[in-house]
């Protein structure tokens, strides 16, 4: 029956894959078979996004059905230990801007991917993400931005990583519909992204997961 | 109107009448050679619009605050100062003199917004900080189960479910009974009863502060393009606006997530509510065209980009309501000026849809393949845009040179085309914004 859920999650019914998953919990199904199901279902979803067969509204439709068997599926995992994370990203937009759609996808799919994901919101103050940093200690840090300000408020938030002795072992990328690779280098990011999938891949491949 | 006869002109005798006017509008220039200057910017923006060869190509970019941060002025001065407002708008224009006027409707007013009390926005000493424009807070800010309300009655949604959530001011509208109820004697006292309520009363005084506020932001406004085109001959890019159905729900009403769950969870309501909103999308430009007597409208799109959504889903759910709107405008004579924002590359063979008629309308792209825009869309209509903002804010004047002289080979040989941006300038290197005027001048007056 995983095998169905995989099926309706990748195809987007959303009713079926409530009802499946409801059902695999009441026949005792390990509650990990069902997250598997699920991740492996993001994956295609995620493949076909890369390579043009599906675009956002799948991939926000998705992760709302996600969210509702993350929902149905958690009290079940809380006795359980918790899986192993393939590292930590610490994510934001950018001081200055508030757009948050394009950076809740990336976390959204760095979750799924099997990161964890410490976001910080929106406007995120230079200070902010430096703190969350040093607290943290993240693999990857993600500044989103969709407004040309955004440039100067990445620059400076890489600059204040820089300055704080903090960019040693982490990497920094950024994304955004304006960001290329002129503004990854005037940012001094690490990388830069396209879209979500794109951001999952640099993510893993800096942490050695691709 | 423009003539007596207007309701018997056909769709092109309107277009030519609207040009007219805006070409021989009555403004008291500074010079005889002001008029011509301003009568010859005018005549390339014609020229591109039919497809003709202009004799230079019209340089038009989307301005944000740039001509604010170039005179040394904020966001919070743009929409809180008309004096420095016009300070920047006079050294701007004077410095770089485009064919268009930099978009003065988008200096949002300030005043006007905090006595209002505005959710829907943030702007400078309001959520972001004074050198930031101002930014939609994403949010539904019209619920999944309000579809109904809204297709049944567009006006009575607005007025007493969407609007009190988007003003705090407004929020009493809530109690006031639809105006359809006035019919008979006997509906009529129960009507007014709410206006004795005492937050009635405070938010019709609130409205009329902001009417206040918004008719001093309109003289200075009038004031200070009025001013740029009597002494430079510079004629407004727009003189009214409107958007695309899908981008109206998508944008500021179910918000991007919102709708695009929507699109699966209850898709033929979306439908419906679209097909309601096309009437009212072309009469919001059409007001506005009427008054100002400036033909092109401006339209940003946005929830139809590349990536945004299928090519099916394009086809079959964005683009047939949105034509619906360009064909009514182009009905009026009205020339529709769509920025589609983002990447258009799949969508190119939809929009130089055949049944909208050639030479009417003007498309200004952002990422898109220019080159195949020009074969595909430019065949039909005008096209333009594409330099990216990046470039003008962090490349050199020397790239910036020859990315437009590549650009208007490309696409501008043959006429029918827009020297502009592919982003509302916030922020550009001046020297980088120079080279894109000078590179326009240049070779644009080659083609």
């Amino acid at each position: 029956m995983s095998k169905e859920l995989t099926e309706a999650v990748i195809e987007l019914r959303e009713q079926d894959a409530l009802q499946i998953t409801d059902r695999l919990l009441a026949a005792g199904t390990d509650p990990l078979t069902i997250v598997a199901a699920c991740k492996e279902a993001m994956e295609v979803i995620g493949r076909r996004f890369a390579c043009g067969e599906a675009f956002i509204p799948e991939l926000i439709m998705a992760g709302e059905i996600m969210q509702g068997i993350t929902a149905k599926v958690k009290p079940h995992l809380a006795a359980q230990a918790p899986a192993e994370m393939l590292g930590t990203v610490v994510l934001c937009t950018v001081q200055g801007d508030i757009h948050d759609i394009g950076k809740d996808i990336v976390g959204s799919m760095l979750g799924i991917a099997g990161f964890n994901v410490i976001d910080l919101g929106v406007d995120a103050k230079v200070a902010t993400v430096v703190e969350k940093v040093r607290e943290a200690h993240p693999d990857v840090v993600g500044l989103s931005g969709l407004l040309t300000v955004a440039f100067d408020a990445m620059k400076a938030t890489v600059a204040a990583i820089d300055a704080a002795g903090l960019h040693d072992g982490l990497k920094i990328m950024i994304g955004g519909a304006p960001v290329n690779e002129d503004v990854r280098a005037f940012a001094g990011a690490d990388g830069w992204a396209k879209d979500a999938v794109g951001a999952v891949d640099l993510a893993k491949t800096w942490v050695g997961g691709a | 109107m423009f003539t007596d006869d207007w309701n018997d002109l056909s769709s092109e005798q309107r277009l030519a009448a609207r040009l007219d006017a805006w070409q021989n509008a009555p403004i008291e220039f500074v010079s005889p050679d002001v008029r011509q200057a301003y009568v010859d910017r005018v005549q390339l923006w014609r020229d591109a619009i039919a497809l003709r060869k202009p004799a230079r190509v019209p340089i038009t970019p989307w301005l944000g605050l740039f001509p604010l941060r170039y005179s040394g002025f904020t966001g919070h001065d743009a929409y809180y100062d008309y004096d420095k407002l016009g300070q920047a708008w006079d050294k701007f224009h004077a410095d770089f003199r485009p064919d268009g006027l930099a978009m003065t409707i988008a200096m949002v007013p300030g005043k006007v917004f905090d006595i209002l009390d505005y959710k829907l926005y943030d702007w400078p000493g309001h959520g972001v900080t004074d050198d930031a424009s101002y930014q939609y807070n994403e949010r539904e800010w019209m619920r999944d189960d309000e579809y109904d309300l809204l297709i049944n009655d567009p006006s009575n949604y607005w007025q007493r479910f969407y609007v009190p959530r988007m003003f705090g001011a407004l929020e009493p509208w809530q109690t006031l009974a639809p105006f359809t109820d006035l019919c008979e004697a006997p509906f009529t006292a129960p009507f007014f009863v709410p206006f004795a309520l005492p937050p009635v009363k405070q938010m019709l005084q609130k409205m009329m502060d902001a009417g206040d506020a918004a008719m001093e932001w309109l003289q200075a406004f009038m004031a200070i393009d009025g001013k740029q085109m009597a002494t430079l001959g510079i004629p407004q890019m727009a003189g009214s606006s409107t958007k695309a159905p899908y981008d109206i729900l998508g944008d500021t009403m179910r918000g991007t997530r919102g709708l695009m769950l929507d699109k699966f969870r209850r898709p033929e309501k979306v439908k419906a509510a679209m097909e309601r909103l096309v009437p009212l999308a072309i009469d919001w430009a059409l007001r506005s065209a009427d008054a100002t007597r400036n033909p092109v409208v401006f339209i940003p799109i946005h929830k139809g980009a590349d990536g945004f959504m299928s090519d099916e889903d394009y086809r079959t759910l964005y683009w047939p309501t949105f034509k619906a709107v360009l064909v009514g405008l182009i009905e009026q004579g009205l020339v529709p000026m769509v920025f589609a924002e983002g990447a258009y590359n799949e969508r190119l063979e939809v929009i130089a849809d055949p049944e909208i008629p050639a030479g009417r309308m003007i498309w200004m792209f952002d990422d898109t393949d220019m080159a195949r825009a020009k074969r595909i869309v430019g065949a039909r209509q005008a096209i333009g845009g594409n330099v990216p903002g990046s470039l003008l804010t962090m490349g050199a004047p020397a790239r910036v040179d020859a990315y437009v002289k590549d650009l208007l080979a490309t696409t501008a040989t043959d006429g029918g085309f827009f020297l502009g941006t592919g982003i509302v300038l916030d922020e550009a290197d001046p020297a980088c914004f120079k080279a894109f005027c000078d590179a326009g001048r240049t070779y644009g007056a080659q083609i």
